[in-house]
């Protein structure tokens, strides 16, 4: 199983969350926003300047910032 | 910029809502849902776009309210479009605090109207049932069907309706379908309160049974309702701290209790196990409600964002795009700009000739109107750039703004979302500081907010003009690298003070940018003129009050005190220059010996102030302006206006001005477009604009008493600088105060501003005046 974290992701790779750390704020809005353990999620593209990311997660973009996107475990799918 | 609550959890409408019966008073109606799930236009369909627009009290969040079309007794209230419940933006705050009736001047809703976009029924599911799960009788408008239709899904609402609990009406807001249904089941829920559901799904048993302890607590603490109690409950349990310190001390300990038994009984946490588990169930509840198409292959919102996010198309396109919007900006506001000053223009020559001469007049024409045109001028502009907020955020556009931009702001320690608001400030302040909305994080927007005003906005642009015309060497190059350095030297002193204040005053971590990128959509043109509209009045109404008063005392301030022997000086002057002209009149009639120049003689009416000054002939008229431009500086200078200049004169010399720049900086901070005017009567050159010939050759001859001249390209520089920085706009001062709700800021972002402005200047200047640019 190969873990590692969403900003590690290329564009058009995918993976399956496992878990979420970083500060108890941003982790709670992170999963609101969808980004639960158990959810897939794609990387779209990069924003023009390298960063933030634009990603897809239960059926919508999101963008979040590599430093947001390093929070975030998953396995490659 | 929290919102006052109630002291207690006791929800104050919570309690009446049994007593009464429904139909005897205002139902009001609650609309909820995610930003951008076309929630306004189904307000705005719901309402027949008759509502108001105020604030929350103490905050800065937009309320709107109106009736429902052809119910007066049913009210609708929008609530500001949040992601979840978990207040995290003083907007997510409210929503909350609403449909909990815990706000003092908005009393809890009767029922809640929620809309979802049905392309992205998760998400908008995760709100939707939070909501529902605080036991307020509930509608969910299932919008942008068509969309879904459109992709070949099918969306099956009866059985999203029994999975939820609560009715589900098919909607497409902008072609007004279902909204009838809509309303007829709202109007429904009035007389039917008992259409309550409680929860449909269970966390992990151990979170479960740490709901109804807490909830229990919550119920003793005044909770009036059940449902209620255990939705806080599970609100206050995903939170895992406390937000806000409105909770009285006996629920604090209970959640604190509660945290520490999930967390000896499980793994994870409170907050994980409710939201994912949430998520969870919703995934199962969307696979057994829609039957999803063949993939149709990218949206158009893909296809385009791989243009408008591109790498270097999407960065030149957006170049491309500001750069529109401050062409048409000015192209587009200029001539309205310049209707308006002619009108106001007209409306001060009415005056003069309706009132008499004296301190009436005066106040009328140089206060009030001036005052009031000093408002109204920038109206055009501000509503310009409203309509392109409004068509940039509808669209979708804005968010991918953000998404270029936030790699820079990150920079400065500011968030994608400061770049439109900063950008904004170049045409006029006002807006951008209004704009700044969008922000989250109230850090942020301060420091965005704080910042702001430095931006060279175009009421700047006259006093450039005038300096660079009058006193800058060199051709049109030299004039336009001049007028450039003064706008860089804006954005520059803006980016390192937002830099300063995110690591001294403002400390704190950069925000976490985690925003959605919505699916373009066509602008819709009621929404945005009405968005436009509201906020544009918004400045009237707040802005334009203080601005009118500030206008007022500096009316004062350069005409007080007066002085009759002085009057009486300049008023026999006059008279001797009438009595000239009766002379000669009287003289030529002689002359002539007809009878009716002894009519004439008789019609000569013996005050002098009643014959009109349009009676003389050219050269006396000239003589007698002269007077008058005379009498107007000398007033100036004795007035309180001119003996503060005369006072201020040591401190601002040396940055190269004299008492007379000094009045016309003092008279500035009504704002900054008055020193043209300013300086037009300090040098006697009666009423100026910046195209004023007279009024560049009397700056080229000003002197220092002792003969050096007044504007030096240098003092010009010294001078242009302190207007760059300076915070001289009593509308941005009213505006920040109320968007900070408090003088603290607007008096803390004028104090820094002038210390900026003085020492900018005072380094130009003294630099200046040891390297070469003294000698020019």
């Amino acid at each position: 199983m190969l873990t590692t974290t969403l900003d590690q992701l290329a564009i058009g790779e995918s993976g399956r969350i496992t878990a979420i750390a970083g500060a108890a704020d941003v982790r709670r809005r992170l999963m609101e926003m969808g980004l639960t353990p158990g959810a897939t999620v794609r990387v779209v593209r990069f924003a023009p300047l390298g960063d933030p990311i634009d990603i897809e997660v239960r059926g919508y973009h999101l963008s979040l910032r590599k430093q947001e996107a390093g929070a975030v475990s998953l396995t490659r799918t | 910029m929290t919102a006052k609550h109630h002291t207690s959890l006791e929800s104050p409408a919570a309690a009446p809502l049994a007593a009464d019966p429904p139909a005897a008073r205002n139902f009001t109606v609650a609309v909820a849902g995610n930003p951008n799930c076309g929630k306004t236009t189904i307000f705005n369909a719901l309402t027949g776009l008759r509502h108001k627009v105020g604030n929350y009290s103490g905050v800065t969040v937009e309320k709107k309210e109106g009736a429902l079309a052809g119910e007066p007794g049913v009210r609708i209230l929008d609530l500001p479009g949040t992601y979840s419940l978990s207040p995290r933006s003083p907007d997510e705050e409210i929503a909350r605090e609403v449909l909990l009736g815990r706000l003092e001047d908005t009393p809890r809703p009767d029922a809640v109207l929620i809309v979802i976009d049905a392309c992205n029924l998760e998400r908008n599911l995760f709100l939707a049932t939070q909501i529902i799960e605080l036991g307020l009788p509930a509608v969910i408008a299932c919008n942008m069907m068509d969309r879904v239709e459109a992709a070949g899904h099918r969306l099956d609402l009866n059985k999203l309706s029994e999975a939820l609990g609560v009715p589900v009406i098919r909607t497409v807001g902008h072609r007004k379908e279902g909204l009838d249904e809509l309303r007829r089941v709202l109007l429904q829920l009035r007389t039917n309160t008992k259409a309550r559901r409680r929860r449909s799904w269970t966390p992990a048993p151990c979170v479960e049974q740490q709901i109804h302890a807490l909830a229990t607590v919550l119920r003793r603490s005044g909770f009036a309702d059940e449902t209620a109690a255990e939705g806080a409950a599970m609100l206050l349990l995903s939170e895992g701290e406390p937000v806000g310190n409105h909770l009285p001390p006996q629920v604090r300990e209970a959640l604190a209790d509660s945290l520490i038994r999930i967390g000896q009984d499980m793994a994870g946490d409170a907050a994980t196990e409710l939201t994912a588990g949430r998520y969870t169930w919703l995934s199962e509840v969307v696979d057994g409600c829609l039957t999803r198409g063949r993939d149709s292959g990218l949206s158009l919102t893909d296809r385009l964002d791989r243009v408008l996010t591109h790498k270097v198309w999407g960065l030149i396109l957006f170049a491309a795009m500001m750069a529109g919007m401050f062409l048409s900006i000015f192209s587009l506001a200029v001539p309205l700009m310049e209707a308006i000053e002619t009108g106001v223009a007209y409306a001060a020559e009415l005056v003069n000739r309706l009132v008499p001469e004296g301190a009436l007049r005066g106040l009328l024409t140089d206060g009030v109107i001036a005052g009031v045109g000093n408002v109204i001028v920038f109206f055009p502009q501000i509503c310009i750039l409203f309509l392109f907020i409004g068509l940039l955020e509808d669209t979708g556009y804005m968010a991918r703004a953000a998404f270029l931009m936030d790699r820079i702001m990150n920079r400065v320690g500011l968030h994608g979302k400061s770049f439109i608001p900063l950008l904004s400030s170049h045409a006029c302040a006002i807006p951008g500081i209004m704009a700044t909305r969008t922000i989250e994080n109230p850090r942020d927007r301060l420091v965005t907010i704080l910042v702001a005003p430095l931006m060279s906005c175009s009421a700047r642009l006259p006093v450039y003009t005038v300096l660079i015309g009058a006193c800058m060497p060199g051709g049109a190059l030299v004039k336009a690298g001049v007028m450039l350095a003064m706008y860089g030297l804006g954005i520059v002193s803006a980016l390192s003070m937002a830099t300063l204040f995110k690591k001294t005053l403002l400390k704190g971590p950069t925000p976490a940018f985690i925003m959605e990128l919505p699916p373009y959509r066509m602008p819709r043109p009621s929404t945005i003129l009405r968005v436009m509209w509201d906020r544009s009045k918004l400045f009237l109404q707040r802005a334009g009050t203080v601005i009118l008063a500030i206008t007022i005392v500096l009316w004062a301030m350069m005409h007080y005190p007066l002085d009759t022997q002085r009057t009486a000086t300049y008023e026999s002057q006059r008279a001797a220059v009438f009595a000239r002209w009766f002379a000669e009149t009287r003289a030529a009639s002689h002359a002539d010996g007809s009878h009716a120049a002894t009519h004439e003689h008789k019609a000569i009416p013996p005050v002098v102030s009643a014959v009109s000054l349009a009676d003389l002939p050219d050269n006396l008229q000239a003589e007698i302006q002269e007077i008058n431009n005379t009498e107007a500086a000398d007033n100036l200078r004795n007035s309180f206006g001119g003996r503060l200049g005369h006072m201020i004169e040591p401190l601002i010399r040396p940055l190269g001005f004299d008492w007379r720049i000094g009045v016309g900086i003092i008279a500035s901070f009504a704002a900054r477009e008055v020193f043209v005017g300013t300086m037009g009567i300090v040098f006697s050159v009666g009423e100026a604009d910046e195209e004023s010939t007279a009024l560049r050759d009397q700056l080229q001859a000003a002197a220092w008493p002792d003969g050096r001249p007044l504007f030096t390209p240098l003092a010009a520089v010294s001078l242009m600088v302190f207007y760059v920085l300076a915070c001289q706009c009593a509308s941005t001062i009213a505006v920040v105060y109320r968007e900070t709700n408090s003088w603290r800021w607007p008096l803390f972002m004028f104090a820094y501003m002038s210390v900026l402005a003085f020492t900018g200047s005072l380094v130009v200047y003294q630099l200046g005046s040891r390297l070469i640019l003294g000698h020019a």
